[in-house]
């Protein structure tokens, strides 16, 4: 009934290290130190309420009701003259120990259970999960009252039945927790060095699920809080015992003739609830290592002004010192560190480079779509002599896909898996040729022909995950060739496919070329690839362009050892492949 | 789609019969315990006796059970032992009620959510920490504490609203209006900026992906990308947070509909539990068990709408 139902699910924490550091982190918080100090504050004087409270808590006495605050009742006293500071000081002795109470129940429960089910697996875990579907899929207000209805209106079997109730969350975060970490290398290695299973939970696993679960413990006490004083404030709570509910209720009922007396307990109620939201928040801060900063573009400095050559000299796209940074935490990393690059019309340019090299980085900037947290910090991009990274985004998103397009290297992450193939081809078409949806449909269908996709009607109706990668990519090309560009940018367009498609694929894009005469970038690190399909090449290394040249004169001599090194790769590309698939995949 | 959608109602309907069993067991388990209950431990041995066997409860449980539910499967869950209303016409009065209460509730978190959700996540900015500041506020506060600064500010202080009170919607419907104004705000409240945090999780988590990318490539406006594209997608994580908020508001209807004096399903609740009026107790856990499985497999349905992968497999 409630897959849908999920628990906050808790960051992965360094095993070794998160929970000492995870304490300090939390003393560096303002907020959170904050609320551990009035939470402390609160504990204590519950804890002390009996030297600290003037009176007892049901010390009535009704000549003095409803009297505002004195010397002699500092927040005055309820309907009944009882004095409100001594029966909230009291009161918290109960509204917190149930909690407690809750907490004690939930943890117990849900941590051991979650354990098991994570570890061991099988039917505990599968029946462990259904238990936890039942006791979240009905509102815990209801289960509470139906419970009150049968063993009557003690707080400690409400508190005891809730944390039962909440133990089906802390369930769900220590089974997935304990999932994560079960197959981890060192607990495999704990394993095999034959550790029993009860020393690796104890100490390899507990380690892991002991962070989240503080959080966890946080949150729970803030709502046992909110619902134990919930069920005193509509009468359904202990009339056995004072409580900050009580008290809301007391107040409640006076409200007109005492407004201030629903102040005081509501206030502390408040408090508490948000102290403890607050402590499991600044935790799960603490263990999210947040802090990445966007860098600053700095517009256009240190970059001599392009010589302006005669026009028909002008390149499609030139690239002036461009540098790429991505904002981390504590600064700024540089990836791409100032290279020029520049392809004329009709002429197909290889960037070649490994994994990391910054040649993906520097595809994506010249598109201006680098991702969150990265931008240019340096150089131009030219096209047709017109400064790129300068233009306002709405020039530059009627420039991409019309005149700059882009094939993507993993066709079916680059797909959106909700819509047909058809509409996410014809979106572009009517966007930048303004076609009608008959139009753009019909040239669609012809695209996909192109293309080489057999049956294109049926395609179009497809949804991406009903097609296979390699007609993913076929569908991909369709789409950036659709408005006919004149440049495209192809990042790896053929690794994530099968050999026998690869070939395919090239010598699509080879014809394609040819009938539309475009500019091509094409992003690689196979030297095979740039053999087959370039005029020239430029090899990239560590964000910078080592060599470049024509083709023919680098293949026929390479001057820079890293191309020599990567010429070398070809030769022995089915020995390399499978590594570099491997590190690619690791990355 | 449809063998989906019979898994996912037969695994309801499972749980349904699992979770009504349980109540049922659980709460008519002590039998002659119950007849001394309602009439007090003063009582004598012969009274009580009387009484159970004049509810039926000197029957063996399963005896009990069995009758139960060849009853319930022909909607009869049996009649309140005070006021001898067949319970279907108690809880049916009383659960429209709340469910209007619950679902206009629902609608207005989650429109507000999805509109703020979208801003913070495209822009960030002060929007966004003024949600994360908010969820997290909402996530604590209880809605009573809330309920009541509405009740004495707008409705005491400023008197644009009666503090409590219900009209029915056929009495007058601005009357109606009127009445459950400030119990709605009072959920919403609560629970709209967490939803919000939600929303704008899944549409960034949405945005990141590759496709996001390619379809700027293609020269989509912004707009369409994020509200069209991105939006869809996020939309799955999102519902099942819907979900969840509906089972959340409809606990934290009891205890507002209590403080406004609304004649609800909640308030029925405490009023028979109070008087331990069993039978009306476990009608209303049953009808909110329906409920709640009605709902989760209409959030199925629009996860299929939304996602051909769930329609097509």
């Amino acid at each position: 009934m409630s897959e849908a139902l999920t628990t906050q699910s808790a960051p992965a924490a360094d095993p070794e290290t998160a929970v000492p550091s995870l304490g300090r982190r939390l003393l560096k918080d303002p907020l959170g130190v904050g609320a551990l100090g009035f939470l402390l504050l609160v504990v204590l004087a519950a804890v002390f309420a009996g030297v600290i409270a003037p009176y007892g808590w049901n010390d009535q006495v009704l000549a003095d009701a409803l009297q505002g605050p004195s010397s002699t009742h500092p927040l005055g006293t309820d309907g009944a003259g009882r004095d409100v500071l001594s029966f909230l000081l009291y009161g918290g002795r109960f509204s917190l120990a149930s909690a407690a109470l809750a907490v004690v129940v939930a943890v117990g429960l849900g941590a051991v259970s979650g354990l098991i089910a994570g570890y061991f697996g099988r039917w505990f875990d599968s029946l462990g999960s259904w238990a936890a579907n039942i006791l979240l899929a009905l509102p815990a207000m209801i289960v509470l009252l139906a419970a009150r209805s049968v063993v009557g209106p003690s707080a400690w079997w409400a508190m005891g039945i809730f944390g039962v109730i909440l133990s089906a969350s802390v369930f769900r975060l220590v089974r997935a927790a304990v999932q994560g970490v079960r197959n981890e290398l060192y607990v495999d290695a704990a394993r095999v060095s034959g550790l029993s299973d009860v020393r690796i939970i104890f100490r390899h696993v507990l380690r892991v699920v002991r962070a989240p679960i503080i959080i966890q413990v946080a949150s729970i006490a803030s709502v046992a809080i909110a619902v134990q004083a919930g069920l005193e404030f509509i009468g359904m709570g202990d009339p056995e015992i004072p409580s900050w509910g009580k008290a809301l209720n007391n107040g409640f009922t006076k409200i007109y003739q005492q407004p201030m007396l629903v102040l005081w307990p509501g206030l502390l109620i408040a408090l508490t609830c948000l102290a403890l939201t607050l402590i499991a928040n600044a935790l799960r801060d603490a263990l999210e290592n947040t802090g990445a900063t966007q860098p600053k573009a700095p517009g256009h400095a240190g970059t001599p002004g392009a010589t302006q050559s005669s026009v028909e000299d002008v390149p499609l796209l030139e690239v002036h010192g461009l540098r790429i940074a991505y904002g981390v935490p504590g600064g700024v990393k540089e990836v791409v560190h100032g290279i020029d690059l520049d392809v004329r019309a009709g002429e197909v340019l290889g960037l070649i480079g490994e994994s990391g090299s910054g040649k993906t980085q520097t595809a994506f900037g010249i598109m201006g779509l680098l991702p969150v947290g990265g931008g240019i910090t340096g150089g131009r991009v030219l096209w047709h002599g017109e400064d790129l990274v300068s233009k306002p985004a709405k020039e530059l998103a009627a420039l991409r896909g019309n005149k700059i397009a882009y094939i993507p290297q993993e066709p079916m992450s680059n797909l959106d898996p909700s819509f047909t193939i058809g509409y996410q081809l014809v979106e572009p078409l009517r966007q930048h040729l303004r076609m009608s949806r008959a139009q753009a449909r019909e040239r669609a269908r012809e695209l996909l022909a192109r293309v080489g996709i057999p049956d294109p009607a049926r395609t179009m109706r497809s949804y991406p995950h009903e097609v296979s990668g390699g007609m993913a990519q076929r569908v991909l090309i369709a789409g950036a060739i659709s408005c006919e560009p004149e440049l495209l940018i192809a990042d790896e367009p053929t690794t994530a496919l099968d050999v026998t498609v690869q070939a395919d694929i090239l010598e699509l894009l080879r014809s394609l070329q040819q009938d539309l005469q475009m500019g091509v970038i094409l992003v690689t690190h196979n030297f095979g690839v740039v053999a087959d399909l370039c005029d020239r090449v430029a090899v990239m290394q560590e964000g910078l362009i080592v060599e470049r040249g024509d083709i023919r004169e680098v293949f026929a001599d390479p001057q820079h050892p890293y191309t020599r090194q990567l010429f070398d790769a070809i030769l022995s590309e089915d020995d390399v492949r499978p590594a570099y698939v491997a590190r690619e995949m690791a990355r | 789609m449809l063998s989906f959608l019979v898994r996912r109602l037969l695994s309801g309907i499972a749980m349904l019969a699992v979770i009504s069993t349980l109540a049922y067991l659980l709460m008519f388990m002590t039998g002659t315990d119950i007849a001394r209950n309602l009439l007090g431990q003063n009582a004598s041995e012969e009274a009580v006796a009387a009484r159970a066997a004049q509810l039926g409860l000197d029957q063996p449980l399963l005896t009990r059970y069995v009758d139960w539910v060849s009853g319930a499967l022909h909607g009869d869950l049996g009649t309140s032992w005070f006021s001898s209303v067949p319970v279907t016409e108690l809880v049916g009065q009383r659960l429209g009620v709340t469910l209007s209460l619950v679902f206009l509730s629902t609608f207005f978190a989650a429109l507000v959510a999805v509109i703020v959700g979208v801003i913070a996540a495209v822009h960030r900015g002060w929007i966004d920490r003024g949600l994360q500041v908010g969820s997290i506020v909402g996530a604590a506060i209880p809605n009573y504490l809330v309920a009541l600064v509405l009740v004495i500010v707008l409705a005491i202080q400023l008197k644009w609203f009666e503090p409590t009170g219900y009209t029915r919607p056929q009495d007058s419907i601005s009357g109606w209006l009127m009445s459950i104004t400030l119990p709605v705000l009072a959920l919403v409240v609560t629970t709209v900026a967490g939803v919000a945090q939600q929303v704008r999780g899944s549409l960034i988590d949405a945005l990141r992906q590759d496709y996001v990318r390619t379809l700027r490539s293609r020269g989509l406006p912004e707009w369409r990308v994020v509200l069209l594209h991105a939006l869809r997608n996020a939309a799955g994580p999102a519902l099942s947070v819907l979900a969840l908020l509906f089972v959340g508001l409809l606990g934290g209807a009891v205890i507002i509909e209590q403080l406004f004096a609304i004649p609800g399903a909640g308030s029925l609740a405490i009023s028979s539990t109070s008087q331990g009026d069993i039978p009306v107790v476990m009608g209303l856990v049953v009808a909110i068990a329906v409920i709640v499985l009605v709902v989760n497999l209409v959030i199925d349905i629009l996860q299929g709408w939304f996602n051909p992968k769930v329609r097509i497999s």
